[in-house]
């Protein structure tokens, strides 16, 4: 088929809004449990890991989804040649920090998933739970990954959303991809709020 | 007198031959009051000699209507393309470095090959088909404003700019560019035009084509025919996006 380029770079923007945008936005909004205290994020985590068919839900919500979206975008941002020295525009900004901000979540996700999912699923710990995080953040250096996780992870998903509208044809005009912007910014400074303040509720 | 003659200084990145490496050379020449990047070209050609006073061989450009609507004279100007007729030396930056557009392969000097740009509007059928074995009279008619629109969309004149600036134009990609894809947009609004809408959506829905485009807007900053390029990419995504499912679900509008 001719149009294998076109479907899988369709399909690879699908992909990271939905089901990873939201998945996104729901890890961080229960992070966010964390601000009422200890026992409010393990029930919430707790609600989570047991969900019914939870390694299905896992599987193909967000295993497989974020394995294309990461493998396929990293392909996307190696055949580009970034120029944005000469041609310092805001949009080739931001399609430049797209990238970068793409592969840095692909080494950051990838770790993440190693330190605690994947922990509990070797038995290593019994549950993610708060006393986990705690420990993983009382480490600054490694806070301070969390941070930069966090904020090149809301970055990326504001960002991917302009450009998903984009991408499947909604904001056509100039004005409309505009205002776009904004609204994108405003998605990436709440996000980055909740993110950050759930992350201060571990030290 | 008194006060020394005002020079301009250019920094050119020439190339022998296709197979050969690149260097850059340096070149004074008299100011002369509104002087642009050809004119001190044409006065290298006429006078090659270099900074250093050695004689050179004369810098190759290309060129044409020296009026910004041929597209011939596109070069890399102080780091940005753009054309070189309408180049003032007042308003850049010395030394002015003159850089041929590598995005294209550099055929000598500042001349480059922008063959790949006129094979990709055959591949997108940038035309509208009238040709038939009898008279098929006069084709529907098209509304004044959206002719005023779609010229807009006409002046076009293939010059690389929009490619050369492009991140997502490069040796280890084959996409066409937005000058490509605008055209299909420019087609499909001409009411003949409109009756093979589908056969160049489906063309740019191949490899290389409008997929590859990763907004990141270059293209639309760097046209110095003010074309709304970005818009006829997100226009074209949302009819590619509705040709997709006609394509696999099949449809009563084809056309």
């Amino acid at each position: 088929m001719d149009n294998r380029e076109f479907l899988l770079r369709r399909l690879h923007s699908l992909l990271g809004i939905i089901p990873l945008g939201i998945f996104l936005t729901q890890h961080l909004i229960v992070n966010h449990f964390a601000t009422q205290g200890v026992e409010a994020f393990n029930n919430a985590s707790h609600f989570l890991a047991n969900l019914p068919f939870v390694i299905f839900l896992e599987i193909f919500v967000i295993y497989l989804p974020i394995m294309y979206h990461a493998f396929y975008g990293v392909y996307i941002a190696f055949t580009s040649k970034h120029n944005p020295g000469h041609y310092s525009y805001l949009r080739n900004i931001l399609f430049t920090a797209q990238r970068y901000t793409g592969v840095f979540l692909v080494v950051f996700i990838a770790w993440h998933v190693f330190e605690t999912r994947f922990q509990v699923a070797i038995g290593n710990a019994a549950e993610a739970d708060f006393n986990m995080m705690a420990n993983i953040l009382d480490n600054p250096w490694m806070f301070a990954f969390y941070v930069a996780g966090v904020l090149t992870a809301t970055f990326h998903l504001a960002n991917g959303l302009w450009s998903f509208l984009v991408t499947w044809g909604i904001t056509q005009s100039e004005k409309a991809q505009r205002y776009t912007t904004y609204f994108t910014l405003v998605v990436f400074i709440v996000l980055s709020v909740i993110g950050i303040r759930a992350l201060l509720a571990f030290v | 007198m008194g006060e020394a003659a005002k020079t301009v200084i250019f920094e050119i990145e020439r190339r022998d031959s296709t197979d050969k490496e690149s260097y850059f050379e340096k070149f004074e020449l008299p100011y002369r009051a509104n002087m642009n990047v050809i004119s001190a070209l044409m006065e290298i050609r006429r006078n090659p000699v270099n900074m250093e006073g050695k004689k050179t061989t004369p810098v190759n450009w290309d060129m044409n209507c020296l009026e910004e609507v041929c597209g011939a004279c596109s070069m890399i100007i102080n780091g940005k393309a753009r054309q070189s007729c309408t180049a003032l030396v007042d308003q850049l930056e010395q030394p002015i470095r003159l850089q041929p557009m590598k995005t294209f392969p550099v055929v000598r000097d500042l001349v480059v090959d922008r063959s790949r740009m006129f094979d990709s509007l055959k591949k997108v059928k940038a035309w509208v088909p009238i040709d038939g074995t009898h008279d098929l009279g006069e084709g529907p008619r098209m509304p004044e404003r959206k002719r005023q629109w779609a010229y807009e969309l006409s002046k076009c004149m293939t010059c690389g700019v929009c490619l050369e600036a492009c991140p997502n134009v490069n040796d280890k990609s084959d996409f066409i560019g937005a000058a490509p894809l605008s055209q299909v947009r420019l087609m499909n609004a001409h009411p003949t035009g409109a009756m093979n809408r589908d056969e160049r959506l489906n063309a740019i829905m191949g490899e290389g084509g409008l997929a590859s485009c990763g907004n990141s807007q270059n293209c639309v900053e760097s046209c110095p025919k003010g074309i709304p390029l970005t818009t006829s990419i997100a226009a074209l995504n949302r009819e590619t996006t509705v040709q997709m499912f006609r394509n696999f679900f099949g449809s009563d509008h084809a056309v």
